[in-house]
């Protein structure tokens, strides 16, 4: 099957149907035409980078690079996870479990499912690495930037009824065991409706992807059941480790909440 | 369990040096402007709020025990209380019917959901929560800041009962001059960043 190539009209054509959108935007004042536009011209750009990146790279092919990029792809994920807090962690806390909450979980489960499931020669084939990667960083952040805002926030909100349990001699774990559980339920939520809807609601985009390139429904469906499983690992360590570092640090060693570690939102 | 309770050169904000000593059974009453740092000493002797100097009960000090030990211990009860189950009875220890009775529920209180309660019968409640786990030493917060005249005598009389007989040497905040009069063993006041015998 060939490939149909799309020109650059084509993509233009698409566009406006977004311009369309905030042009809709702006009549009725729903105040999300700039953002929306903003949102767009980043996404263009964004993945034209990529893709010169990418080609680059899959023509080198070699270690370092495909080492290099996967570790900044990690950074950029983490600094995601700590912007889409509302309320955060102090002095670096929040990018730093973000970033090694990822780092433990997207980034081990990738490379082990390179190991020892997919096997590609030589293992770290960027056409292999880059994608899994991606895929699992883009969900695992998802779930970690939700649990940690969901902590932090929740902790905030009912920080008196946490003294209060402390008041009665509750330990700090205890105390916020609710709220805890609470945290990593959000994060794993999507996750677990994504992998409940898959091809009953939603083709998933990987495969859908697949499909378009040419590659058999059968191949394509169980690349994305793989992936599905990797994701639920990556998102469900990744959320656990970050919850429990994060509500961990809203003590002190004397069981103390502290509050004063928390930064308040802006606007 | 007859201990004293030693509050020893305490810094709190700005409030400080503290020395005192509470023995068994003797409640020491603190009074002081609002904003004075009555609560946040309360908070300190708990253990609560980042302090320095130390305090302790009997020979033990606070550092030698867990946080949450020593608050099992020395028990603050704030003057709103909070609540964070849906009913009462899973926020309290073992039941204890003559205090109910004491502080004017019936039994059936205990599976009362939460919302229903009124913020006199939370702070009735609060403080028998706090005793149904047996703390050593108590702290409270305005205890009968919420109550009228009838509630407040009933809790008052309560209150000094339980806290005789049980020997917990107690800390309590208060406004009202009648009440010191009625409760105290001995009355501090604080003035500027010292705590005054008065």
């Amino acid at each position: 099957m060939e490939l149909i190539e799309l020109e650059y009209w084509q993509l233009a054509l698409a566009s406006i149907l977004v311009l369309a959108l905030a042009a809709c935007s702006w009549l009725i004042q729903l105040n999300f035409g700039k953002p929306l536009i903003i949102a767009a011209i980043r996404t263009t750009v964004q993945l034209s980078i990529i893709g010169l990146v990418l080609e680059a790279l899959f023509s080198t092919g070699a270690l370092g690079w495909v080492a290099l990029m996967g570790i900044a792809m990690v950074f950029l994920a983490g600094r995601e996870v700590m912007m889409r807090q509302r309320r955060r962690l102090k002095g670096g806390w929040a990018f730093g479990i973000g970033t090694s909450a990822m780092f433990v979980s997207a980034f081990t489960v990738a490379l082990m499912t390179l190991l020892l499931v997919i096997r590609p020669d030589p293992w770290f084939t960027p056409q292999y690495a880059i994608p899994l990667l991606g895929m699992l960083l883009g969900n695992t952040m998802n779930g970690i930037a939700l649990s940690l805002d969901r902590l932090t926030d929740t902790v905030w909100r009912q920080r008196e009824d946490i003294e209060g349990r402390l008041m009665l001699g509750q330990g700090w774990q205890d105390a916020i065991s609710d709220i805890r559980r609470e945290a990593m339920r959000s994060g794993m939520i999507p996750t677990i409706n994504m992998m409940a809807a898959a091809g009953i609601v939603s083709l998933p985009g990987m495969m859908t992807g697949q499909i378009l390139a040419g590659s058999p429904p059968a191949l394509a469906v169980k690349y994305q059941i793989l992936l599905m499983f990797t994701i639920a690992a990556g998102t469900g360590f990744g959320t656990m480790l970050a919850v429990t570092v994060g509500s961990y640090r809203l003590f002190d060693q004397r069981q103390r909440l502290r509050t004063d570690r928390i930064t308040a939102p802006k606007q | 369990m007859t201990q004293t309770l030693s509050l020893d050169n305490l810094h709190v904000g700005e409030v400080g040096p503290v020395s005192l000593q509470v023995g068994p059974g003797e409640i020491l009453c603190i009074s002081g402007p609002s904003g004075s740092g009555k609560s946040r000493l309360l908070r300190a002797v708990a253990d609560l709020e980042p302090h320095e100097g130390r305090v302790l009960l009997g020979d033990t000090p606070a550092s030698d025990l867990s946080a949450s030990d020593w608050r099992r211990r020395v028990m603050l009860i704030p003057s709103e209380s909070r609540w964070w189950h849906d009913h009462v009875r899973d926020h309290c220890g073992p039941e204890q019917t003559e205090d109910l009775k004491a502080l004017g529920f019936e039994p059936s209180v205990l599976d009362w959901p939460v919302s229903r309660l009124s913020s006199g019968e939370k702070q009735r409640l609060a403080l028998y929560r706090a005793l149904t786990l047996a703390p050593e030493a108590l702290l409270l917060d305005e205890p009968t800041a919420n109550l009228d005249g009838t509630n407040r005598d009933q809790v008052e009389r309560w209150l000094l009962e339980r806290i005789r007989e049980s020997g917990r040497p107690t800390l309590w905040v208060a406004h009202d001059p009648e009440q010191i009069q009625r409760v105290a063993s001995a009355h501090y006041r604080i003035h500027g960043h010292q705590l005054e015998r008065v």
